[in-house]
Order: C-alpha cells, then sequence, then structure tokens
C-alpha cells in the first residue's frame, strides 16, 4: 500500500496537508498524534469513506483517488473497526458477523456460520453468539465487530481509535484481540492512544500533527529518541 | 455495565423532571359515558312523559344500521392506511434518495400532500376520479367510497413518507459507515440495515397517523359517502329532526370511536415500553 502526498480539506479548513507513507504486507504501523491532527480523517481515506482533494492512495492495485473507484470491491479487501463499534442492533452477534459474507460475497451460508463461529471462538467470545448488542460489555461489542470486519477476509484492517471508548479494564481484552492478529501476519493499520500498545505492536509509529506527518520510525527508536520537538512535547505530555 | 448505568442517567433531577405527558385513559371513557347518558336519561323522561319514543329506544332501534356506517368507517381507515402506507414507505425511500432529481420529487409530493387540508384532498378525489376505470377491456367501478380511500390515502402518504425519513436520520451515522465499510450496496444497506432498525421507531408516530385517519374518515360524508355520520343525518332526519335527539346520537357515535381508538392508543404505549422508544 502506498499513500502518497494526500490532501485533505473540509471548507477551508486543510486537514491534511500531503501525508505520504507505505506499507507492505505484513506490516502493522501506528499512527498518534494529538486530536484534530488528521489521523481518524487519513484512515477513512483509505477505504474512501471520505474523499480527498489531491494524492494518490494505491491499495493492493487499487487507485483510491478516482472516480470510476469501485468503492465495493475495495471494501471487500479492507477492512474497519470503528470507535463506537457500529455493530448492528438488531442482528445477534453471530448474525453481525455473518451478514456480509452472505449478503455481500454471496458465500454459501453454511461455510459462512461454520467460519463465523471459528471468528467469534477465535475473539474469545464463544457462547455470545446469540446475544444481542445491547447486551454486551463495550470491549464483547468491539470484538464483535473485529470478527465482523475478518469475516469478510480483509486484506488490510484499519482500527480507528478502537478502544478509545471503552472503559479502562475491557481495553485490554480488545488490545489482545488486536495483537493477536498483527502476530499472525496481519496488515494493519491503527490510530491510537495506546502508547504502550502501539510500541509493543508496530513495525514502525508514524506522528502526525497539524495535517503533516512529523516523524516516523521504529517504536523503540521513537519513544526513546524522538528527534523533532513536537514529537518531544507531545510525549513529554503524556508521561 | 453500561447497559446497568443508562436508566440511572435518564432519570434527571427533580426540578428537571419533564412533566409527565397526558395519555387516554380509561377513565376518560367512563367519563364520555356519564356525559352522554346523563342528558340522554333527562331527555328521555321528557320525551316519554311527552308521549314521544324515547331516547334509548330510539336509539337501539337505529343502532344496527349505524353500526354498518361505522364498520364501513373502519374499512375506510384500513384501506387508506395500507394503501397510504405502502405508497409512503417508497415515498420516504425517496426523500433519502442519492439522486437528487427522486429527492426533489419526493420532496414536492411530500411537502404538496402533507400540507393540503384533507378535505380538500377528498373533494378533489371526489370529483377529479371518474366512477369507473377502463383498464384495456375490463371496467372496473370505483364507487364513492373507494374515491374517498385514494383522497385520504394521499394525505397517510405523505405522512408515512416524513414518518420514514424521520426515523432514518435518527439511525447514528455509524450504522451507515459500518454498513458502506463492509461493502454492502446502498439498496442492501437501506433494506437489510437501516430500515429493519426503524421499524420500532416508526410504529408510535404511525399508529398515531392511523387513529387521526380513523377519525378523519368521517370527513367522507361531507362527500356523500354513506358512512356511520352521514347515517347519522339520515336517521335524525328520520326521526322528524327532533333536537332532544341530537346530544345523545353523535355522543352515542363518539362513544364508539372513543372504544375503537383506545385500545390502539394503550396498544401504542406498550409497543414504546416494549421497545424502549424513547420520545
Amino acid at each position: 500500500m502506498k499513500i502518497a502526498d494526500v490532501h485533505k480539506s473540509f471548507g477551508h479548513l486543510e486537514v491534511l496537508k500531503g501525508v505520504s507513507l507505505e506499507l507492505m504486507k505484513g506490516d502493522v504501523i501506528c499512527i498518534i498524534g494529538p486530536s484534530g491532527s488528521g489521523k481518524s480523517t487519513l484512515i477513512r481515506c483509505i477505504n474512501a469513506l471520505t474523499p480527498f482533494q489531491r494524492g494518490s492512495i494505491k491499495v493492493m492495485g487499487i487507485e483510491v483517488n478516482d472516480q470510476h473507484l469501485d468503492k465495493r470491491a475495495l471494501r471487500r479487501r479492507v477492512g474497519m473497526v470503528f470507535q463506537q463499534y457500529n455493530l448492528f442492533p438488531h442482528r445477534t452477534a453471530l448474525q453481525n458477523v455473518m451478514m456480509a459474507p452472505i449478503q455481500v460475497l454471496h458465500q454459501p451460508r453454511k461455510e459462512v456460520e461454520a467460519r463465523a463461529r471459528a471468528l467469534m471462538k477465535k475473539v474469545r467470545l464463544e457462547g455470545k453468539e446469540n446475544s444481542y448488542p445491547g447486551e454486551m460489555s463495550g470491549g464483547q461489542q468491539q470484538r464483535v465487530a473485529i470478527a465482523r470486519s475478518l469475516a469478510m477476509n480483509p486484506e488490510v484492517m484499519l482500527f480507528d481509535e478502537v478502544t478509545a471508548a471503552l472503559d479502562p479494564e475491557t481495553v485490554k481484552e480488545v488490545l489482545v484481540t488486536i495483537k493477536q492478529l498483527a502476530d499472525e501476519g496481519m496488515t494493519c493499520i491503527l490510530v491510537t492512544h495506546e502508547m504502550r500498545f502501539a510500541r509493543d505492536v508496530a513495525d514502525r509509529i508514524y506522528f502526525t500533527d497539524r495535517g503533516v506527518i512529523v516523524e516516523h520510525g521504529p517504536p523503540e527508536e521513537f519513544f526513546t529518541s524522538p528527534k523533532d520537538a513536537r514529537t518531544r512535547t507531545f510525549l513529554g505530555q503524556l508521561s | 455495565m453500561e447497559v446497568l448505568h443508562r436508566s440511572a442517567f435518564r432519570m434527571p433531577p427533580a426540578h428537571l423532571a419533564p412533566v409527565p405527558p397526558v395519555r387516554l385513559r380509561a377513565w376518560f371513557g367512563l367519563v364520555l359515558i356519564a356525559l352522554i347518558v346523563l342528558p340522554a336519561a333527562f331527555a328521555d323522561a321528557a320525551a316519554t312523559t311527552a308521549g314521544r319514543a324515547g331516547i334509548f329506544a330510539t336509539l337501539a332501534r337505529w343502532t344496527p344500521l349505524l353500526l354498518r356506517g361505522f364498520g364501513f368507517n373502519i374499512l375506510i381507515s384500513f384501506v387508506a392506511m395500507t394503501i397510504g402506507t405502502a405508497l409512503g414507505a417508497f415515498l420516504g425511500i425517496g426523500l433519502i434518495s442519492l439522486s437528487r432529481p427522486i429527492r426533489q420529487v419526493s420532496w414536492t409530493l411530500t411537502q404538496f400532500f402533507r400540507n393540503a387540508p384533507w378535505l380538500v384532498l377528498l373533494f378533489f378525489a371526489m370529483f377529479m376520479l371518474p366512477f369507473q376505470l377502463r383498464i384495456g377491456g375490463l371496467l372496473i367501478p370505483l364507487p364513492d367510497w373507494m374515491k374517498a380511500v385514494i383522497g385520504l390515502s394521499l394525505p397517510v402518504m405523505a405522512n408515512v413518507g416524513e414518518i420514514v425519513r424521520g426515523a432514518v436520520l435518527s439511525i447514528p451515522s455509524g450504522q451507515w459507515e459500518a454498513a458502506e465499510s463492509l461493502a454492502f450496496s446502498r439498496h442492501q444497506q437501506i433494506w437489510t440495515i437501516i430500515l429493519p432498525q426503524c421499524v420500532k421507531r416508526m410504529l408510535p408516530p404511525w399508529m398515531n397517523l392511523y387513529a387521526i385517519l380513523t377519525m378523519s374518515t368521517v370527513l367522507a360524508s361531507i362527500v356523500g359517502v354513506n358512512e356511520v355520520m352521514t347515517l347519522a343525518g339520515q336517521v335524525e332526519a328520520a326521526e322528524g329532526g327532533r333536537t332532544d335527539l341530537l346530544a345523545p346520537l353523535y355522543g352515542w357515535i363518539l362513544l364508539w370511536f372513543f372504544l375503537y381508538s383506545y385500545p390502539i392508543a394503550r396498544l401504542t404505549l406498550w409497543l414504546e415500553r416494549r421497545y424502549h422508544v424513547e420520545i
């Protein structure tokens, strides 16, 4: 995947001022930075949820900044998990996981159900298959959302501040699930405020501020000897 | 945890407590009965001492006929609601269409039929529609009551359209985004993800609309449909226009409408509670 010189404005407000980054299959990167620095906007551009004005994003050969982009073809290969889980409240956990593969990919129900049950087990929610989202905790819902996204067999997963709305005690169960995915070789882009987790899981950290990538590098280097003054200020505020 | 706390959060401090809503209650019906029966009893006594037929006897004699008329009102309300809801569902989908022309046409239709007085629409339907339709070689008669149904289903359609649009807009945008990012088509998003969540939000206003429609079926008497009000007028005339019959006669019919609407109001309330619809 290659992101080159992406610009995005909402009206007069320029949110992304030329962002570029590149990642290979199996890479796990974390994007961190202060609120309003354009982190979420950037990953929403990747699966075309937010259109952008200039620049190029290429995902597995698909150019996102293209008028004739087949959004559905792109989204079949890019999974996304949101801060607010966004499970479908009128369906059970298992149905949430099964819906898209059956309706979008037209896969046989039996096969999908077996896979969905396996995914529920993988996110350690065995026995919760028939619960409705309203009956589950935030952490459980978020893990269902991850399973729902994985059911499409995506090649890249985008995580948009997925633990920001959770209670501290449930954050960990979600992070463990993501870590497990990363260890299995899933290509992941995470926007997160969990510094310790970012350090633990990422191959590279990208620090954004006011619409640009200020600094990036391997986590050890990034956290122990940040080069840019803005990065140092940001990390200083955290500790 | 979140679930446990939600009810606590919804309890505002005492000085901010909302004024309890006024609901239709069973004792309203009792008051209504008292208001009708007491004067009727006096009139009845006065009539019998004056040598005329008693009020209660007269009412009883005409009740079977009036009930047939009332059944007609219910029939009109049912059919108009069915047609209006079916058309309104499509209109509502049109109101949220991504295509600008479809949205504009739907908007115009909605505004026109929602803001036009029902009686005017009824007159339009009465006098603009032919008394029979020829489709191919088939002659379909269009009786007056059917025209009234069409006239009444138009405002119902527009109101249902608005109910659908309002319910769709009340679904958090995250639902659309999640559906989008799972590569659902727009059609699938609307029919399998958004609309099913709307049903319970739409039920209370929809049933409310039905109650209003039921009351409005009496408008059909003005255009000559043989429903309960038309028949009541004829009964009054047949009784020689005696004035002591007026209040008990129309009160009697009013009571029927109450008896019909009350269970609907209770059912709406029950559905609201059952689905935790927040108003």
